[in-house]
């Protein structure tokens, strides 16, 4: 069985400015790093390999130096990469990018001859933050979908069943459902592996599949730019309220600090 | 019965033949090592040998050692006549007593007194070692049979002697004070019990001769009277402030989890140690009860040798884990991580056995070949991976603190110095502060410098010493091209372990810089007058001043700092209990700045109450960690009215305005 990761190379948003005369992010200079919700879904799928002899594949559509991501996820223990990759695919929104994996994941099954089990993804990327792609491969194949998990309580392989927690505003929600499945991880799921250096070495000679739509054969005009129906109109950074002072800190600490428990108390932003 | 050839000299072929053979096969041992140590050069071994092994200048440096020395030079003087006592055994017609008045007397004379302060010594060792041990655990059965059977073999010894003065075969009598008062007292018994005197006295000698050679030489610490000569004799050229670089190809181990990973030198020291316990008295995390001990860690690595060694020569796979539960041979883990790499371990040792490079190499297992550590480091290490900082903040804040001041690009030919800010100095909001007092202090001297600004990158010290040495490895590749790229030769730094890390480190990697701290290139401008303070700085009070590990121990610069306190306070600094090469570690160092301290006491307190002691207004330290450990410390400890000042704001406080 396929445990198959879905991660994303982005711009490390930390260090992203906003050109404020375009209105671009200004890319030059960033460094790019792998989702940090993606290494929580993809460390996921490595322990589903270790544990029930999953294969573990992690997949990414993305630039040719997305390449550095896959490479990441060969040297914490993923066996195979995969990077779908073609001019035709730039500029995609969420739906065309769910198109390409979705085609890939299919792919990878057949030529494999092995079931997909559970498709891993993060819950969202810190660069678009929508949150679609995932949701969008379950639904073209037909996988029931599982987001915002943070653990997972039972996998049955005899049943072919499921029973994860999610991670929901102020409660959590535990869920079942049938084989396959895709599964979009949040924080809490596990806390990612660091690579050894064996397997950094090894990952460094390792190689990275490149699927162009030569391979996947999709109709151009589903995916990239041209099977995007998003567009953007704007960017800009929202202006924060600035903040508060209350109270006098440094001559009265102590009552500062009960003024602002009070304050807290009466927002709701914290509970006796 | 008395000594007899046919007896003794069967006896003595055993004993040696077995001599040979133990030692032999323990110490060949150490050819598992693998390679990696370099070898200062003869002429320098035979001085260091000769000033450490054999004057015993660092065994001096604890007021008791001297009982040692005494012990040594007497086994010294003795080893003649316990070499004619071996000949004479075999051989009854050679003795010494043959040879002419004018060197057998002398010879008699120096071993009588030797021998009676030996024993003096021995009983001073036994109370001291019984009523006030070096360290509780040392009132060990093996240390009392060593001291027991040198006593035996004194007053065997002195037996032999006194028996023979008694029965008038003795001509050098006038000169052996130590032996006629023993022969006085045998002087009333008659001939045949004297005789039964010397008799037991000559066979006890003996057999207290034949079990050093069996017992305590091959089996013992004792074994040190070889080892630890040859380990001073040894001593590396440069202090053990840096790690040795590791090659990155597949197919290779990484660090050390089998014992045979680490260097023949570090299984000689484990058979050079003697068990004195200097390293664990003075080692910070053993004084606030970490489960580390340099001195177990040095006695596991033998241990570990010993047991697996046979296995291992004949190509097997050890049994014993060099790191494992902490049993004996095995090194805990959480021992491993407990270490503050102040090397205060290593400039204690009297025979320069190295502690830090095992640990390291230990680390350097854990973290490279099974990924297994703290897991605090987790973000450390992801952090300084993709943004070259332990705290993960954006690189384009490297630059923020120049908001309140010009400061220009680091430009070779236009600018002389880099001042090489560091992490804490870019981006700790109170190692800034020390950042800015730097740079008011350079441009009021007239300094020209300049900075590498959002190219700056960590230099990796903590990496290092956590045993990320692969990602260290990288980072330090690419400092080194970034500053032959930018054409650097001279180096200011504010932070010790840039300091270290910059200066020791990177030669490693291809470059020599002329590093320099600030608080040396501080006294240079002071003393030269190129910094001139516009007022004497009162308003500190009493300062007390901190020694840095990686400045003072690792790197030997103890006086520039106290030099500037002098000049711009006008009195100089107050010192703790522990200070320069003793100086106690704030607990920051060895990458534990980037991990909790849970396990016993906290290292930062210790130090801070010590500080305490001596009620100071200011603690001056020239490292950020430092500034962060005392801060803390003195937070919990409520001492609110006590400050911590970097050297450089203490400096920059004479160079406000006179009102």
């Amino acid at each position: 069985m396929l445990a198959i990761a879905c991660i994303k190379q982005v711009p490390d948003t930390t260090q992203v400015k906003i050109d404020p005369a375009t209105n671009t992010l200004v890319r030059e200079g960033i460094p790019f790093i792998v989702n940090p919700y993606d290494t929580h879904a993809l460390e996921e799928s490595l322990r589903i390999k270790d544990r029930y002899g999953f294969r573990a594949v992690a997949l990414s559509m993305g630039p040719p130096n997305a390449e550095a991501a896959l490479r990441k996820a060969l040297s914490m223990g993923a066996d195979d990469a995969i990077l779908c990759s073609d001019r035709c695919f730039g500029g995609a929104d969420t739906l065309s990018t769910s198109n390409v994996l979705a085609a890939a994941i299919a792919k990878i099954a057949q030529e494999t001859g092995e079931e997909v089990g559970i498709v891993f993804c993060g819950k969202q990327t810190i660069d678009g933050d929508t949150a679609q792609v995932g949701p969008g491969i379950a639904v073209r194949l037909g996988f029931s979908q599982l987001t915002l998990v943070d653990r997972i309580e039972e996998l049955d392989l005899a049943n072919r069943r499921i029973r994860v927690r999610r991670k929901l505003e102020g409660r959590y929600e535990v869920v079942e459902a049938p084989l396959p499945v895709m599964i979009t991880a949040v924080r809490e799921l596990n806390r990612p592996r660091y690579p050894t250096v064996t397997m950094r070495l090894s990952a460094v000679n390792a190689s990275v599949k490149v699927w162009t739509n030569e391979v996947l054969k999709l109709d151009v005009n589903s995916v990239g730019l041209k099977g995007s129906p998003t567009w953007v109109s704007r960017i800009f950074s929202p202006e924060r309220d600035k903040g508060e002072i209350i109270g006098d800190g440094l001559s009265d600490p102590v009552g500062t600090a009960h003024l602002l428990i009070d304050q807290l108390l009466a927002k709701d932003m914290l509970a006796v | 019965m008395s000594p007899n050839p046919a007896v003794f000299t069967p006896l003595l072929l055993a004993s040696l033949l077995f001599f040979v053979w133990s030692l032999y096969r323990k110490l060949s041992l150490v050819a598992l090592g693998r390679s990696g140590y370099t070898f200062r050069g003869f002429g320098e071994g035979v001085r260091e040998m000769l000033l450490f092994a054999f004057v015993q200048k660092r065994v001096l440096r604890q007021g008791f050692g001297f009982n040692h020395l005494i012990i040594f030079w007497a086994c010294m003087v003795l080893v003649f006549v316990n070499v004619e006592f071996l000949v004479n055994g075999v051989f009854p017609a050679l003795r010494l007593a043959a040879l002419p008045d004018s060197i057998y007397v002398p010879i008699r004379f120096l071993s009588d007194i030797m021998s009676g302060l030996t024993v003096a010594a021995i009983v001073l060792a036994l109370v001291r070692r019984t009523v006030f041990p070096p360290y509780p655990e040392a009132r060990t059965f093996e240390s009392y049979l060593i001291l027991s059977l040198i006593s035996l073999h004194m007053i065997a010894y002195i037996g032999v002697s006194a028996a023979e003065i008694a029965l008038g075969r003795e001509r050098a009598e006038a000169f052996m004070p130590v032996a006629a008062f023993f022969a006085k007292m045998l002087a009333a018994l008659p001939e045949a019990r004297i005789e039964a005197v010397f008799n037991l006295s000559w066979w006890l000698h003996a057999a207290a001769l034949f079990s050093f050679i069996t017992v305590l030489i091959p089996f013992t610490k004792h074994m040190h009277v070889f080892t630890a000569i040859a380990n001073c004799f040894l001593r590396r050229g440069e202090k053990p402030n840096t790690q040795q670089p590791e090659i990155f190809e597949t197919g290779r181990v990484f660090g050390a989890g089998r014992v045979d990973s680490l260097t023949w030198k570090d299984l000689l020291d484990g058979f050079a140690c003697t068990k004195c316990g200097r390293c664990q008295n003075v080692c910070p995390a053993a004084a606030t009860g970490k489960p580390l001990n340099p001195r177990q860690v040095v006695n596991d690595v033998r241990v570990n040798l010993l047991a697996n060694g046979p296995l291992l020569k004949r190509g097997g796979v050890p049994t014993v884990p060099l790191i494992g539960d902490g049993g004996e041979g095995s090194v805990a883990e959480e021992a491993i991580w407990a270490c503050t790499s102040c090397g205060a371990c290593m400039e204690a040792c009297p025979v320069f056995i190295e502690h830090l490079p095992k640990l390291v190499d230990m680390r350097r297992h854990l973290v490279e070949m099974e990924s297994k550590f703290p897991e605090e480091l987790l973000n450390l290490f992801e952090n300084m991976e993709q943004r070259s900082n332990p705290w993960g903040i954006a690189p384009s804040e490297r630059t923020k603190w120049t908001s309140l001041m010009e400061v220009k690009p680091f430009e070779a030919g236009a600018t002389e110095y880099l001042l090489y800010v560091g992490c804490a100095g870019s981006f700790d909001s109170r190692s800034k502060q020390v950042t800015v007092s730097l740079a008011q202090i350079l441009d009021a001297a007239g300094v020209s410098w300049g900075i590498l600004g959002k190219d700056e990158k960590c230099c990796g010290d903590s990496l290092r010493r956590l045993g990320n040495e692969f990602v260290f490895d990288r980072m330090a590749r690419e400092n080194v091209a970034l500053f032959k790229d930018r054409g650097v030769t001279k180096v200011i730094t504010q932070c010790p372990h840039c300091f270290t890390t910059l200066k020791n480190d990177y030669r490693q990697f291809g470059i020599e810089l002329e590093v320099v701290h600030h608080s040396e290139l501080i006294k240079e401008l002071l003393a030269t007058g190129r910094l001139k303070m516009n007022r004497q700085v009162k308003d500190l009070g009493r300062v007390i001043l901190h020694d840095s590990c990686y400045l003072g121990r690792h790197n030997d610069v103890y006086g520039a700092p106290r030099e500037v306190v002098s000049t711009v306070t006008g009195t100089a600094p107050a010192e703790f209990e522990r200070a320069r090469e003793e100086s106690f570690c704030c607990g920051a160092g060895g990458g534990r700045m980037w991990m909790e301290e849970q396990t016993g006491t906290r290292i930062n307190h210790s130090r801070v109450e010590e500080a305490l002691r001596k009620n100071p207004d200011t603690v001056c330290v020239s490292c950020p960690y430092c500034m962060t450990m005392f801060e803390d410390g003195l937070k919990d400890r409520q001492a609110g009215q006590t400050r911590v000042k970097d050297i450089a704001e203490v400096v920059a406080e004479g160079l406000r305005p006179v009102q």
